[in-house]
């Protein structure tokens, strides 16, 4: 039914993208009447930024040089972000699709928006039941509004399915992070990094994907510390570290596997650590016995000499911080690579002290917060098991209802697209997720949200998902409302609100509250203020491994963030985890990591190829990723003038040697092609990337949009999709691809 | 108020990470805005992601405002070298060409020479130049010369710079390696090797179903 109401060229006009700019010239432009102190709205970084603001509007930035962890600093999506308020393409109506209105969807008055919602989803939960309803819900969404979905989503419409786009994001590091340490967050603040000795980066594009880290890294390396950058093109980061191993994508597992049996066959090993505080050595050093260093170059494709040097600086430094991101978890063994890059740590005994630390770099705006709270189709407030009877117990009394009232765990968002294929869901409310665009083999997306009977977006701009819908109720960018987020070190930091919603847009919290109570289920929703939800989140994740209980607003700002866990007011926070004497609420004296034991465990991070290896029909490895001027799906940064200028076309980037095979020169078109889909894009030669992989970054949309060539393989226990490799064939198109937009 | 004695401005093209955070702030200035002052290139993007970014370096003695026939560019006190005054800049390009460091760009749309001029609406107040606020990487820092000795050992500034029979010393420091040339790396020098005889057998036999 939901197929795009009218022609895609005709929502472009009315709907956008269209790109935002300042006004040009010289002479100032109005003065700002008001600085306000908050973060920027995209990476998980969250850096500091003081937003100039005239009236309702937003016109600028100024450098907020007293926030610690960024010190005024920003990258161009910081430095342009202001330019997204104010914008053409924002939704000041609820917007119903009506393929006779120019641009497909014509305004309604918001109540009336409201009333269809609510008659529909009644309709299709008393047709089909409860579950036949799904939520997706998003990571850049404040704690407040997370735990609020989640609760929405469990208490309001009773559905098991609500899952959000983190599954897409830091979800196979945080399953490792729970079966190694108990616990899901950095284990130190970004201060660690700086006086270490050794810097390990696996799979992080910091330069681009979280470029205030690079400063930290620098600093380290101005204080002596070597960096080890593991990643199958050179990146900027990668181009002045001390040792690049350009990996084949999809063997992370057994980089790590290989560097541990060199660290035991060296005995660079802390045995006292690990006799002390953890267990499960013994099987991982049988499994790794097998991976000599001839093994491991053979099957990572890194030179030998590379891996033995690799291995002697990690495991003959007296202190180290490791690194990963999207580039070891974006795979089908992402929860093993990540568990294999834990062991590396814990054999080092480096955790838990000044200097020596770990930490996966979350990518999104609230990626830590976000995936703490509730909106997880698994996981209840403060990081607590949907499964637990204990934990059931502990919400359902916040939330004043029976534990047996809660549903149990639901599906992955990828599943609800299958569920939708299967007719076991029917309805879906959406809110801060593009599907269309971000998850992988996206034209089967697209399919499926034509399946729906019914589909509602909470979107500030009209994104291309949004498009697929009924009914649209225009939500409220960042800079709209307030509440807290929890940034890449587990900081818990204060956005400030700068400006009123426009038109009839709201607050996302006030629409999700409307809808509740239209459906004639008020309560439990009738919050004034994020602070009063924030209030009650405070109590959800009180005693849980992710507690806030001691944390508030006055203490955030005073604090410049305050970092979970915090049971009380009177407690610190806990910049750093696992430290020497450390309590916890799981281990409760007996160790420093959060299970009964305070042990940490050792996983065997069994390697195996990717769910799709290359063959003699797709010869070529895929792999994805972002540039600096765009964020994840685009729905904001490609209505922004000046980042789009930076970067305007996604390009494939190929090394000469592959080029030259395939007659592709620089500048030329040339298709990617794998079994879902292909893509014509523009060829970047470059020597920078192993000459058996290409790149494209993933932002764009329609015939440009790379995920139609991803594939859909997840990891079998975070559910991640293996968006950093695929097989595919590269062959040079015979021309430009077909101007008609087809997104 | 002349921006104060004891601040530099360095540049480290070393840590500089391409992200043009720099490019995008200087064009949010009101004097110039939505064209920036800074360049921001890539050495040669076939072979490397180096970039380096480009301020004016302000000299000593400012070549630009030596060959400029109308007595347009003007350096105070403090050694800023500005950008032309409006009234007096014939548009000649006489300093686009002479700069040795490539810095002034001939701006049509104002019918003027114009170039960065150390953000002299925020230096000469106190705060910092903005493309050195937001610099992620440090590449571009403003500061004394105290805090680049103290957070930089690696490198030290260089503002003594040699365009063939011309010495040029500028306010402006360049970040110098202290332990000579950075190691230049090669993606097919850290390969496996037979992971690169794969590649070729697997193109080979991509080209033979091509019938290339």
């Amino acid at each position: 039914m939901a197929t795009q109401p009218a022609a895609t060229r005709d929502i472009l006009e009315h709907f956008g993208p269209h790109c935002a700019y300042a006004v040009n010239g010289s002479g100032a432009g109005p003065e700002a009447d008001r600085l306000v102190k908050t973060h920027c709205c995209f990476c998980g970084q969250q850096c500091g930024i003081q937003l100039k603001v005239n009236g309702n509007r937003v016109i600028g930035f100024e450098p907020w040089e007293e926030f610690p962890f960024n010190r005024g600093m920003l990258c161009p999506k910081g430095v342009k972000r202001y330019l997204q308020g104010a914008h053409p393409d924002r939704l000041l109506y609820a917007y119903q699709r009506d393929p006779a209105a120019s641009g497909g969807f014509r305004p309604l008055p918001y109540t009336e928006a409201i009333k269809q919602v609510a008659a529909a989803i009644q309709r299709i939960q008393t047709q089909y039941g409860n579950d036949a309803f799904a939520v997706l819900s998003g990571a850049s969404l404040t704690n407040e509004k997370a735990y609020l979905m989640g609760k929405f989503a469990r208490m309001c419409l009773k559905t098991a399915h609500i899952d959000y786009n983190g599954r897409l994001c830091m979800v196979s590091a945080a399953a490792a992070n729970k079966l190694a340490f108990g616990i899901d967050r950095a284990a130190n603040p970004w201060s660690d990094l700086i006086s270490a000795e050794v810097v390990w980066i696996s799979g992080a594009n910091i330069g681009e994907c979280a470029p205030i880290t690079t400063h930290y890294i620098w600093q380290a390396r101005e204080n002596g510390a070597r960096i080890i950058v593991v990643d199958p093109r050179i990146t900027p980061i990668a181009r002045t570290g001390d040792l690049f191993l350009p990996i084949k994508p999809g063997r992370d597992a057994a980089l790590f596997n290989g560097i541990l049996h060199l660290m035991i066959e060296h005995d660079w090993l802390d045995h006292d650590f690990i006799e002390k505080h953890t267990i499960g050595f013994a099987q991982v050093a049988e499994y790794v016995r097998e991976w000599t260093p001839r093994r491991t170059a053979e099957i990572t494709g890194i030179a030998e000499r590379l891996i033995r040097q690799a291995a002697e600086w990690w495991g003959t430094a007296r202190t180290s911080f490791l690194l990963h991101a999207r580039g070891i978890e974006h795979h089908t063994h992402g929860v093993q690579n990540v568990l294999g890059a834990i062991n590396m740590v814990l054999a080092s005994g480096r955790l838990g002290r000044p200097s020596c630390g770990y930490a996966t770099i979350t990518g999104q705006g609230n990626g830590q917060g976000g995936r703490e709270h509730g909106q997880k189709c698994d996981q209840l407030p403060g990081g607590r098991d949907i499964t637990k009877p204990e934990h059931r117990a502990h919400v359902a009394a916040v939330w004043g209802v029976e534990p047996n009232e809660l549903p149990g765990p639901g599906v992955d968002a990828y599943e609800i697209f299958r569920k939708i294929d299967r007719g076991e869901v029917r309805g879906l409310l959406s809110i801060c997720f593009n599907p269309k665009v971000s998850l992988p083999d996206n034209a089967f997306v697209g399919r499926m949200l034509d399946k729906l009977e019914f589909y509602v977006a909470i979107d500030f701009f009209l994104s291309e998902t949004a498009r697929h819908a009924e009914i649209v109720l225009p939500g409220s960018l960042h800079e709209e409302d307030e509440g807290t987020v929890t940034q890449v070190e587990g900081r818990v930091i204060k956005i400030n609100k700068c400006v009123d919603p426009p038109g009839e847009a709201r607050q996302d919290w006030r629409i999700v509250q409307d809808i509740a109570a239209a459906l004639g289920r008020k309560r439990g929703f009738t919050f004034a203020s994020p602070r009063e939800i924030f209030e009650e989140l405070r109590r959800a994740s009180a005693g849980g491994t992710a507690d806030y209980a001691g944390i508030t607003y006055e203490r955030i700002e005073r604090e410049f963030g305050v970092f979970w866990p915090c049971p009380s007011e009177d407690h610190p926070g806990t910049p750093r985890l696992f430290e020497d004497g450390s309590w916890n609420p799981v281990a409760r004296g007996q160790g420093r990591f959060y299970f009964p034991d305070g042990k940490a465990r050792f996983h065997v991070a069994a390697y195996a190829p990717p769910a799709e290896d290359v063959d003699s029909e797709y010869p070529i490895i895929l792999t994805t990723g972002r540039v600096v001027s765009q964020f994840l799906s685009g729905t904001q940064t490609r209505r922004i003038g000046p980042l789009i200028d930076q970067y305007a076309e996604p390009r494939v980037e190929m090394h000469p040697r592959l080029a030259d095979r395939l007659g592709i020169a620089d500048g030329e078109w040339a298709t990617i092609a794998s079994r879902r889909g292909s893509c014509t894009l523009r060829a970047q030669v470059v020597t920078t990337i192993r000459p058996d992989t290409v790149f494209v970054p993933y932002h764009w949309p329609g015939a440009r949009s790379i995920n139609q060539v991803t594939i859909a393989a997840q990891d079998p226990i975070s559910k991640i999709p293996e968006f950093k490799v695929c097989a595919v064939r590269v062959f040079k198109a015979e021309s430009a691809p077909d101007d008609e937009p087809e997104e | 108020m002349p921006v104060p004695d004891q601040y530099g401005f360095f540049i480290d093209p070393t840590r500089c990470i391409g992200c043009r955070a720099c490019v995008q702030a200087c064009a949010e200035c009101d004097t110039h805005k939505g064209t920036p002052m800074i360049h921001l290139e890539y050495l040669d993007r076939a072979s490397s992601t180096q970039t380096m970014p480009m301020v004016c370096m302000h000299c000593d003695s400012p070549t630009c405002a030596e060959v400029c026939p109308a007595d347009a560019i003007k350096r105070s006190e403090d050694g800023v070298v500005r950008s032309a005054l409006k009234a007096r800049c014939l548009g000649c390009n006489n300093c686009v060409l002479a700069c040795p460091f490539g810095v002034p760009k001939m701006d049509s749309d104002f019918d003027l020479m114009m170039k960065c001029d150390m953000c002299y609406d925020r230096t000469s107040i106190g705060k910092k130049p903005l493309c050195a606020s937001v610099c992620p990487s440090g590449a571009l820092f403003f500061g004394t010369p105290t805090e680049i000795e103290q957070q930089r050992p690696r490198s030290a500034p260089v503002n003594r710079f040699q365009f063939g029979a011309q010495t040029i010393t500028t306010k402006v420091s360049m970040m110098a390696p202290r332990n000579g040339r950075l190691p230049r790396i090669e993606v097919t020098e850290c390969l496996y090797d037979p992971a690169t005889d794969a590649l070729d057998r697997m193109t080979a036999s991509l080209f033979e179903s091509e019938g290339m």
